[in-house]
């Protein structure tokens, strides 16, 4: 059994209003110090496989066919045993 | 002619699609998602709006897995018309039949209100009864609404002649209430056969309501 951890943002290019409204926020509460905020989605599951290479390809296509929307989206994926 | 409109757990303007289509006197049919296939004598398939699956994960990412989905791609393959409106446009657009994707509005505010929207191309059996450069009244009613497509995609749309409406002021003067690349309302694919806007104009039908210049837009199908 193995944890994947995906991670969702929108891909560098495409406008994150979300992302800017938090760093508006995180300067009114005087942290003039943040900047590049982004607001994604993790997606967390358990996968019952022991090969790491056929995970990675499986939660690959997941991301590919669900998990993220590859037009506007970037996603990385983590495996921890 | 034959009006079948999907119904997706969470699909709310089903009875308003049917209700606009039967006054234009065609015959109408609802049909659950769980259907493997389109009734054959359907003329025209219509996505309907709402909010499919809750909006989990992102609006129409889980529609696009329904069993009717399927049936849908090969019917829209085939050449068969195709419209999805709000939420419908967002299945598509997840399902791979229409370019690009919308994202959440870029004020962060669900808009619900009625906009001006500019004719960009009625070269299509959708807006054929109006001219380019005329504007309509229709209500919009989305969170996630804000179409993006990138630069060599929107090029593409624009050889093809396939932005149908943008939205504008009652002059026809761009206004973009949701962030919209080129404030894009609505497009169609290459074919012209697949068809998707936010804009609900089965929510503009009758003159007491608002606005009746959905009548105008919705014709268009009918007598393709």
């Amino acid at each position: 059994m193995m944890k994947a951890v995906v991670n969702v943002f929108l891909k560098a290019g495409v406008l994150d209003s979300q992302g800017k409204a938090v760093h508006h926020a995180l300067e009114s509460l005087h942290f003039s110090n943040v900047s590049n905020v982004r607001v994604g989605k993790q997606i967390i599951f358990s996968l019952d496989e022991k090969d790491e290479k056929k995970a990675m390809a499986d939660v690959t296509k997941m991301c590919e066919e669900l998990l993220a929307n590859t037009v506007i989206e970037d996603y990385t994926i983590e495996l921890v045993k | 002619m034959k009006v079948t409109i999907l119904q997706f757990p969470g699909t709310n303007c089903e009875y308003d699609t049917q209700n606009a289509f039967k006054s234009l006197g065609a015959e109408t049919e609802i049909l659950w998602h769980k259907s493997e296939s389109v009734p054959s004598d359907t003329d025209l398939l219509v996505v309907a709006g709402g909010f499919s699956y809750g909006d989990y994960l992102r609006s129409g990412a889980i529609a696009k897995f329904s069993p009717v989905m399927k049936a849908v791609t090969k019917y829209a393959n085939n050449g068969g018309k195709v419209l999805g409106i709000c939420n419908g446009f967002q299945v598509l657009t997840e399902a791979g039949l229409l370019p690009g994707a919308l994202k959440r509005n870029e004020s962060l505010h669900f808009l619900s209100k009625h906009h001006n929207l500019k004719v960009i191309n009625n070269d299509n059996i959708f807006l054929e009864k109006l001219n380019n450069g005329d504007v309509v009244n229709v209500p919009i009613a989305h969170h996630d609404g804000n179409y993006y497509i990138d630069e060599k995609g929107l090029k593409e749309l624009y050889a093809n002649n396939q932005i149908l409406l943008k939205y504008c002021d009652e002059s026809g003067n761009e206004k973009n209430p949701n962030g919209s690349v080129d404030a894009i309302a609505g497009v169609c694919n290459k074919e012209k056969n697949v068809f998707g806007l936010m804009p609900h104009p089965e929510r503009a039908m009758e003159k007491i309501l608002g606005s009746d210049d959905g009548i105008k837009m919705l014709q268009g199908f009918l007598e393709a």
